[in-house]
């Protein structure tokens, strides 16, 4: 691995040496396109088909055809949510909830534009969807549904399965963002409800540029690509090739170590949580700490801004990611900690730690050790720390103008 | 990540002036909290001739936001009062060798954290009259509500006229979505429809011909050599070919570890100046392509 400390796998991974390895071959000798008759394209239509398979087998998919390439997770969740739309003209609403990912909220706030009616369903502090509200919106003005599996920032899972089995006893149409669950959750779709899913490689050691939409059979489906007739003419374009392969080598290994992911990861995870929480003052765990991924671990840290503590950690050679305002050069703190309603003195400081089958328990104790002096350096500057802690009734004392 | 400058990660990993400075008979609570950015400024004058003594910050904010922070302190310090309500943002953010456009807010709060101190020493009540939107266009740092009261001030109807008022849109072109969301937006509220085809209410900026634009492009160096000269260096202009325009540092700027930032100062006056978006290059890029 290349120097330094990633904790940053929720937002790309590694492609793991035996992937890279795997792919190469599909750069070179086995160019062809898999669709000509002739050698060249036969060897590569082959190696396809064994990529499919592989995918099929860590969804526990009922067919190969069930699963279609696509060029990323944004693609296959575009794909789903306006082959809905299409296939139901009569339908005009939309549920999903306020904490998915920009590839499923932005497009939803567009198509709003168009005049469909969306339905977010909001979260509890701890990031939890109220049910009650969701089956309460169930009717057959609603096209689909598409609620995010594990949320990015911070792992909290929300019950997919048990939503489809709802949307389907009212004959609507669900998917699932499953881009962070995948390889992560156990997934069996030939036993759920679940009418689409979106993975994306880059997410499990498969290089980015590749993804999949998983497609029931005899869902009804309208492609957002149109032409040539790859994918079963469901998604046009010649295909990534190499990058497929190595999603199926990805798929396979990620069913390998799916123990290991809920055990040692998990392990490394709790340990990193705990660690931090034990040293520093003044931070806490977001999300839902019971039920969420198991290498993923939100921590706000009151009173100081997460940029700066990444530009620290970074120094360190430590990469981690975080909800503030600033990292993303919008106005706001992420999304997601304010549909918590998490405090704007927090949520800017909240970080993300991501964890993945290649990190070890001594970078983690590296970790531990590095963040407690990169928070009190930062506190040292903050307005609304102290000598040794908050000062009193921190939102009163300073109260900036147009704060 | 950001593109910081090295002076801007210095003043971040370094910051001079952190801390409310002892006696202070001054200080400045500005920011926003839910932008993520807030800064007190504590300073102590000199009540006989008004001299700033000592500045200190304690910011809540980005690495820019503790940079902007620190560099206006040291700005300041031993300026008077008055001299120090003259320090623009601009001023903050060159001293820091240019931020990022999305960045910029970080050294307007440094100037109004400025003006509210002040206005505390002297009793009186500052009031911020600035409202800060989504940044809108990337080349030119403008936010939504600086184009939204541009266009119900001037009764404007087409991305073209946006861009002839504030610039926003001018450069690559990428916020032209935008801009037209915002365009539908305020037309509605005023009973109307936006429509693409409506001829621009501004009259055209006349294009200028080559030569009257190579002779512009002259004059806007003309008018930065001043500055460059009193660092011992000098600029001229080698080529024109299309947006991209090479210019040889001569004197202390060539070679210098600066020349990079020098360059991105001579390209934002090129682009304002002509109201559009260039690309200033060093001129051995042109032998590189020449012989490539
Ligand atoms: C939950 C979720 N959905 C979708 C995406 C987008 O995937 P991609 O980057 O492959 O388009 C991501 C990754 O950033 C994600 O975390």
């Amino acid at each position: 691995m290349a120097e330094g400390i990633y904790l940053d796998n929720n937002a790309t991974t590694m492609v793991s040496p035996e992937i890279v390895e795997e792919m190469l071959p599909f750069f070179s000798e086995q160019f062809g396109n898999p669709s000509s008759l002739h050698q060249f394209g036969d060897k590569v239509g082959r190696a396809l088909k064994k990529a499919r398979q592989q995918v099929q087998t860590l969804l526990g998919a009922e067919h190969d055809s069930e699963i279609i390439f696509t060029s990323c997770g944004t693609e296959s969740d575009s794909t789903a949510i306006l082959s809905a739309l299409r296939a139901q003209p009569e339908r005009k609403e939309i549920i999903t909830t306020v904490v998915e990912h920009p590839a499923v909220l932005t497009l939803c706030q567009h198509l709003e534009k168009d005049g469909y009616k969306v339905h977010y369903l909001t979260v509890d502090k701890r990031g939890r969807l109220d049910m009650q509200r969701y089956k309460d919106l169930l009717s057959d003005r609603v096209a689909v549904v598409s609620v995010v599996w594990a949320n990015n920032e911070t792992g909290t899972l929300f019950p997919v399965e048990e939503m489809a089995v709802w949307a389907h006893e009212a004959g609507i149409m669900f998917h699932t963002d499953a881009v962070q669950a995948v390889g992560k959750v156990p997934i069996n779709l030939k036993e759920s409800a679940i009418d689409m899913l979106s993975l994306s490689g880059h997410k499990l050691h498969a290089p980015k540029g590749v993804g999949v939409l998983y497609l029931r059979r005899g869902a009804r489906f309208r492609p957002l690509l149109r032409g040539g007739h790859q994918e079963r003419g469901r998604r046009a374009g010649t295909e990534n090739s190499a990058s497929i392969v190595a999603l199926g080598k990805a798929a396979e290994m990620a069913l390998e170590s799916m123990t290991f992911e809920n055990t040692f990861v998990k392990a490394m995870r709790d340990r990193l949580e705990s660690g931090i929480l034990a040293a520093v003052s003044h931070c806490f765990v977001t999300g839902d700490p019971t039920n969420r991924l198991p290498n993923t671990c939100n921590i706000a840290f009151e009173f100081i801004e997460g940029e700066a503590i990444l530009l620290l950690l970074n120094k360190l050679g430590i990469a981690a990611s975080s909800g503030s305002a600033c990292t993303s050069g919008s106005l706001e703190p992420s999304h997601v900690m304010r549909a918590m309603d998490i405090p704007y003195t927090a949520a800017h400081g909240s970080i993300r730690f991501s964890l993945s089958r290649y990190n070890t328990m001594e970078e983690i104790e590296r970790v531990i050790t590095a963040v407690p002096p990169i928070v009190a350096q930062l506190r040292k500057l903050s307005p609304y720390w102290g000598e040794n802690g908050p000062v009193e009734e921190p939102e009163k004392a300073f109260a900036p103008t147009y704060a | 990540m950001w593109d910081y400058s090295e002076k801007v990660k210095e003043h971040f990993f370094s910051p001079r002036n952190a801390g409310a400075v002892e006696g202070a008979n001054a200080v400045g609570d500005v920011g926003s909290l839910s932008c993520g950015d807030a800064l007190r400024l504590t300073l102590r004058v000199d009540p006989q001739n008004e001299t700033i003594l000592d500045a200190g910050f304690q910011t809540f904010g980005c690495g820019s936001a503790i940079a902007s922070s620190s560099a206006l302190t040291e700005i300041i310090k031993g300026m008077t009062l008055d001299a120090a309500l003259k320090v623009t943002n601009q001023d903050i953010a060159d001293y820091l060798d240019g931020l990022p456009p999305e960045k910029m807010h970080c050294s307007v709060m440094g100037r109004e954290a400025l003006q509210a101190a002040v206005a505390n020493y002297r009793g009186e009540e500052w009031k911020d009259d600035h409202e800060e939107g989504e940044l809108i266009c990337k080349c030119f740092a403008i936010d939504a509500v600086m184009i939204e009261e541009t266009v119900r001030a001037n009764g404007l109807r087409t991305v073209e006229d946006v861009t002839n008022y504030t610039k926003a849109g001018g450069g690559c072109a990428a916020c032209h979505e935008g801009i037209e969301d915002i365009l539908v937006k305020v037309l509605a509220e005023q009973g109307e429809v936006f429509d693409p085809t409506t001829p621009s209410v501004t009259a055209q900026p006349k294009k200028l011909n080559t030569l009257q634009r190579i002779r512009r492009i002259e004059e806007i160096l003309d008018s930065i050599r001043p500055n460059l000269q009193r660092d011992h260096g000098d600029v001229e202009l080698v080529d024109v070919d299309g947006k991209n325009i090479y210019v040889n540092m001569v004197g202390a700027c060539s070679g210098c570890q600066m020349a990079a930032t020098t360059l991105g100062g001579i390209q934002q006056a090129l682009v304002e100046g002509l109201n559009e978006f260039v690309r200033v290059l060093p001129a051995e890029q042109l032998k590189s392509c020449a012989e490539g």
